[in-house]
């Protein structure tokens, strides 16, 4: 039975449809994991002597004991966030001749060897390594390293209990910030309160004997939990929340481009994909503060260009670079309505320069760090205004991919092709190569005007250029029609 | 009036669509029936210009359709639920068409005031996204946005398949009221011979992307349709 439940699980990874087209980001996130890995590795081997360092006067062991309050209530928050124990895909099971507890112990023992639980070993297995090449009690060292197993799986199964409960979230984060103020202000040493229960282990191992007990408990009432809700109006039911539809009339100010605008902001906000795109915003905003802080950069006159191109363009790249496939997935319709292709562009647009001109007006107080700056960064809006958005709409043609809005951003590059990676060297490398090379050459105000020129000029040709993207957006219709209506 | 002609639609060697020659006089209601991969989806596709036919071409009252189009201003259709916006409520979605077709917020009122019995109140007013609908329910949101605007052409791909009976009786009637001012041509394909013989005054049957059968609906017709079926 088991194989039964293993041979799909290998075929679900290997014959998803994406698994072919998108193994470059299947690469790129193992790549991410090795990377999350080696650190942790790294931390393991070094942990010992670097608590060494930093606490001559202690024992490294306990040291890092103290410290375990905090790596298991924010991994229990790195959870609750990010984990969710996967039942929606034993659907097809449920009619088949296979034991209910069969279903529920397989999924649950699948949930054990999650990521989550695999990357703490990379740290602890090689801290207990350590640990004993340098004389610790074999016993006590093995002892803890079990509890430590144990833990987290005990965080494991205690997770999906939780399943999603605010109210246990805010304590797990309450304990947090509270063991971390008492313990700074010299109230109380919460954490070193729970170390001392872990350097007891380490003294005396048979206490983590306790964790299996733990373990036991919570397994067999994630167990019991599951089976009663295994049905299709249970656990197995995807909730369909009430709209808020909010009242965009504002928009009619547009004239005819009212209904696609309305229609792109109802899509940014009501689609998981774009929802978590939006947080993008914040960070492109704030992303000068990293180099500006730094009085390395602030020398730096071209890495104004990057930063006032990227604050001012967040929206623009981020936005921009999946039109139209956005609307992949009722493209179809789209293409037998009665409108004006140049009417479905010209909305993209001006909710593009919206943005990059409210995004400008937002980072005005970068003005602090030198006026030079804000100068820099109109020049950039100017030129985001006026040439990127004609050359993000012109890349747009490329567009072959379908966009599946329900699907998280995180690590997602559904959407992405080449195509994405090339037109951000134009976008941002070109404005600061230009900049440079004319700062250099003759002055800062000149490069900087030049930037506001090369804008203007492409404001003033708007409107040939959008003539001339229409045309190839129209020419490649068929192509998008059939490559949007492709699962991928 | 829809003609077609010397149409054919080929993938690689494999020929999909093959009409030599297919007239379809305005104010007609029109069945397109055939098995799976007959080519009637191929054929409506053709005539919304979402694919290129290999030779030949279809002309939507004088206008070739891939040459111009301006089809679209008097052409509605539904084919499959990707003509849904599924992050709208249905009644954006119907205002977002209605935009499209020259209708303002009251103009959609109306029109869909005359749909309360096929929504069923199953539709509006019901504050979820399309996505979250029932497919039936999104079919009904599909056909009814179908006939926004006062197209002269109404295409519909399946629009029987996974509709309630009372429902489906409801679809027909709306059908024939269409059609009783022979103004409006109705283009619809189905693999339900019961439904598509009632409606339909007239039914093409295409086999393997060649129609085999026109017939001018009779009582005869159904029987006549079930024999060839049940081969």
């Amino acid at each position: 039975m088991i194989s039964h439940f293993l041979n799909l699980e290998w075929k679900q990874f290997f014959r998803a449809a994406s698994f072919s087209k998108s193994l470059g980001a299947k690469i790129l996130i193992g790549f991410f994991g090795l990377y999350f890995a080696v650190i942790f590795l790294f931390m393991g081997f070094g942990g010992y002597f670097a608590l060494q360092e930093m606490y001559p006067d202690k024992d490294p062991l306990f040291v890092a004991n103290s410290f375990l309050m905090y790596a298991i209530v924010g991994d229990l928050i790195f959870r609750y966030l990010m984990q969710k124990l996967p039942v929606m895909n034993i659907k097809p099971l449920l009619t088949l001749p296979i034991k209910k507890n069969k279903i529920v112990h397989f999924i649950l023992a699948k949930s054990s060897l999650s990521f989550f639980n695999i990357m703490g070993l990379f740290f602890y297995i090689p801290f207990s390594i350590i640990l004993i090449s340098k004389g610790y009690d074999v016993a006590g060292v093995l002892g803890w390293l079990f509890s430590m197993i144990l833990i987290i799986q005990c965080a494991n199964f205690f997770n999906f209990l939780v399943n999603k409960n605010n109210v246990v979230f805010s304590g797990l984060v309450t304990l947090l910030i509270l063991g971390y103020l008492v313990q700074h202000f010299n109230w109380f040493d919460l954490p070193g309160f729970i170390g001392q229960g872990f350097d007891a282990i380490y003294q005396s191992p048979f206490l983590a004997l306790i964790f299996p007990i733990i373990l036991i408990g919570l397994y067999v009432t994630n167990y019991r939990q599951l089976r009663n809700e295994i049905y299709l109006d249970a656990i197995i039911s995807e909730k369909t929340k009430e709209v808020n539809a909010s009242d965009l009339s504002f928009t009619e100010k547009l004239g005819d481009l009212a209904p696609f605008i309305k229609n792109d902001l109802r899509l940014m906000w009501r689609n998981k994909r774009t929802k978590s795109s939006i947080w993008m915003l914040a960070v492109g905003l704030l992303y000068g503060l990293f180099f500006y802080t730094n009085p390395m950069y602030l020398k730096l006159e071209f890495m104004y260009v990057l930063v006032g191109i990227f604050s001012t363009g967040t929206f623009l790249i981020n936005f921009g670079q999946f039109i139209p496939a956005w609307d992949s997935s009722y493209y179809k319709m789209l293409m037998s309505q009665n409108f004006k292709y140049e009417r479905y562009l010209k909305s993209k647009f001006t909710i593009m320069a919206i943005s990059v001109v409210a995004l400008f007006v937002l980072g005005i107080p970068y003005v602090y760090f030198g006026w030079k700056i804000l100068l820099v960064h109109f020049a950039a809006m100017i030129y985001n205004v006026g040439v990127n958005t004609h050359v993000i709409l012109y890349g747009g043609t490329f567009n072959r991919k379908k966009i599946n809005l329900d699907e998280k951003a995180a690590f997602n590059f559904q959407g992405t092709g080449a195509v994405q990676w090339l037109i951000g060297l134009p976008l941002m490398i070109l404005p600061m190569a230009i900049f440079g090379l004319i700062n250099w050459l003759v002055s800062f105000e000149i490069a900087t005007l030049t930037l506001a020129i090369l804008g203007f000029i492409g404001i003033a040709l708007h409107k040939k250029l959008m003539a001339a993207i229409t045309k190839k957006y129209i020419t490649n219709k068929y192509i998008m029609v059939h490559a949007f209506n492709q699962e991928n | 009036m829809i003609q077609t002609t010397q149409l054919s639609k080929k993938y690689g060697k494999a020929e999909v669509l093959h009409i030599d020659s297919l007239t379809i006089p305005t104010g007609q209601s029109f069945g397109l029936v055939g098995n799976n991969g007959a080519g009637k989806t191929t054929y409506f596709n053709i005539l919304l210009d979402l694919i290129r036919p290999t030779t030949g071409a279809i002309v939507n009252h004088d206008i070739q359709v891939n040459e111009s189009e301006a089809w679209k201003s008097f052409t509605g259709s539904f084919i499959d639920e990707s003509f849904l916006i599924g992050y709208l409520t249905p009644e954006e979605y119907f205002e977002f068409i209605g935009d499209l077709r020259g209708m303002n917020k009251a103009d959609v009122k109306t029109f869909l005031s005359k749909f309360d019995e096929f929504f069923n109140g199953e539709i509006t007013g019901k504050k979820k996204f399309l996505r979250d609908l029932s497919k039936g329910n999104q079919k009904k949101a599909g056909i009814v946005a179908a006939m926004m605007g006062n197209p002269q052409v109404v295409i519909l791909d399946e629009p029987f398949a996974n509709l309630d009976p009372t429902t489906q009786i409801r679809l027909k009637t709306i059908i024939k009221e269409l059609t009783e001012n022979r103004e409006v041509t109705v283009l619809i394909s189905s693999h339900d011979l019961t439904h598509v013989t009632e409606v339909c005054e007239r039914i093409v049957v295409l086999d393997k992307g060649n129609v085999v059968k026109d017939i001018v609906t009779s009582t005869e017709t159904l029987k006549e349709l079930e024999s060839y079926f049940s081969v």
